[in-house]
């Protein structure tokens, strides 16, 4: 369950996010979309206890990200932008320390570690150093971190950026699969994601939540029913793809 | 303490996942003999003692322990790991502790690595050892004192050549501030209350009088008290980047 109510954040004269308020339950994957600059990921890095909101608030699973932070940041898995992780680490020995971290050992550790690598299919470069490994495999490393814990809540950064189509489709299926009972805000340009794993759209633009709705109903906004035109349109006022 | 103790060991361990530690062990040690050796003129002198070996610690502290600590929070900051470290369930004090003491340890390590010196000196004569035991711990406790204010310059940037040269230059003035050359410019005109305030926070000073042989509280506390203040100042900075 993430609550976020009223949220803004403000660099010098910039408003990144305005006043954004949004509520996702367990069995939601949300889709955050917009363009480049709209907000996505400073949401998340406020979401997630990275930066401190100017205004507002985020509780995770009822724990207040600002004042109750380690609470609320043990329920949740997060892949920050870009995927980062500690370059000469292996993603073995990079799994271990998020375990410990985790408080995860023994045979917890053991079967969250294979659970993780079976879901972010790592077995292969399990020994190879993280600065070795290709732009798709460091971003599995990071889904890998992401949900070794089993948490109640999944922030995912732009999750499938970088990954070729098979991957990108292997890592679908494993958000489908723990979709049931995670609450889940994944970030993307891609508006087939939201069609293939997203059970709710939310766009924003300047900050702001322009649209909030089924992908369906976001189709059927536009003549076309493509998605595509209907993200035009919201964040661009560009109407020549829709009749109003 | 978990957490701590996980942030601990896994920069401990990355110091020797690159050629770093390698490096650094091997120049320090052949640095501390080349000075003790040459410039110290150790065999001329004639005693057996270590206070040549020792008069020279803070000078090349100057130099190689920003070198240590310059990558603690500045590579973080590059590599976007930090993002990941803020938003794992660790208290950011332990964060901060626990990245000093990893390097701390490891100054401790190149420091523990110089007792051929001690072999020598004990082969060629009869020192007091408690003095040389004394020397040793003062010289631990000024490395620390250097790491602290290197640990928080590198929190302030994510450049790690930006993070050396300030923290050398910061370490140069807590350094120097007890020498002849800044202390007479200052007895010639200031009263000496000032003259012994400026004294007093130079590590040469406190240094000094421990490798006289006598561990006296006073210095222990000015050393303690000063990496306390500057891993809280560190914290703040950390803490102060997420408001952005």
């Amino acid at each position: 369950m993430i609550e976020i109510e009223h949220l803004t954040k403000r660099f010098g004269h910039l408003t990144a996010v305005s006043d954004l308020s949004l509520t996702v339950g367990p069995g939601e994957v949300l889709g955050f979309l917009g363009p480049n600059g709209a907000g996505k990921s400073t949401t998340m890095k406020m979401v997630t206890g990275y930066l401190a909101p100017d205004q507002g608030s985020v509780r995770i699973c009822g724990h207040d990200i600002v004042w109750d932070t380690i609470a609320a940041q043990k329920r949740l898995g997060y892949l920050p932008e870009g995927a980062p992780a500690y370059g000469e680490m292996t993603p073995r020995q990079f799994l271990h320390f998020i375990a410990q971290v985790r408080e995860l050992s023994g045979e917890a550790e053991k079967t969250a570690t294979d659970r993780a690598v079976a879901g972010a299919e790592l077995r292969g470069v399990l020994d190879q150093p993280i600065e070795t490994l290709s732009k798709g495999f460091r971003r599995r490393v990071g889904l890998a971190q992401a949900i070794l814990h089993d948490p109640d809540v999944l922030v995912l950064d732009e999750p499938t950026d970088g990954l070729d189509p098979n991957q990108k489709h292997a890592v679908r299926g494993l958000i489908r699969g723990m979709a049931r009972n995670k609450t889940i805000i994944i970030s993307t340009h891609l508006l087939e994601e939201v069609d293939a794993i997203c059970t709710r759209a939310v766009i924003i633009d300047r900050g702001r939540v322009v649209i909030d709705a089924k992908p369906a109903e976001l189709a059927a906004r536009s003549p076309s029913g493509r998605l595509d035109d209907v993200f035009r349109q919201l964040t661009t006022g560009d109407t020549s793809g829709a009749a109003a | 303490m978990n957490a701590l103790a996980c942030v601990f060991a896994r920069e401990f361990k990355s110091y020797f996942a690159t050629p770093l530690a390698f490096v650094f062990i091997v120049i320090f040690l052949f640095a501390m003999g080349a000075f003790t050796f040459y410039l110290g003129h150790f065999y001329d002198n004639g005693a057996a003692d270590l206070s040549v070996f020792f008069g020279y610690h803070p000078w090349l502290y100057l130099f190689l322990v920003p070198a240590l600590a310059m990558r603690l929070w500045a590579e973080e900051r590059r590599s976007g790991t930090m993002e990941l470290l803020l938003t794992l369930p660790v208290p950011l004090w332990a964060t901060v502790v626990g990245k000093f003491l990893a390097a701390w340890a490891f100054a401790g390590l190149a420091l523990i690595l110089t007792f051929p010196i001690w072999i020598t000196v004990n082969y060629l004569g009869n020192p007091d050892n408690g003095v040389i035991l004394a020397s040793y711990i003062g010289s631990f406790l000024m490395a620390g004192a250097y790491l602290s204010i290197g640990a928080c310059i590198s929190s302030t940037t994510n450049n790690q050549v930006i993070a050396f040269i300030v923290s050398v230059v910061v370490c140069f003035l807590f350094t120097i501030s007890g020498a002849p050359l800044v202390l007479d410019a200052f007895r010639a005109w200031a009263p000496l209350p000032l003259v012994e305030a400026v004294s007093s926070f130079s590590f040469i000073t406190h240094f000094a009088s421990i490798t006289a042989g006598v561990i006296d509280l006073r210095d222990l506390i000015f050393f303690f008290s000063l990496i306390g203040l500057f891993l809280f100042a560190n914290m703040l900075i950390v803490d102060l980047r997420k408001s952005g």
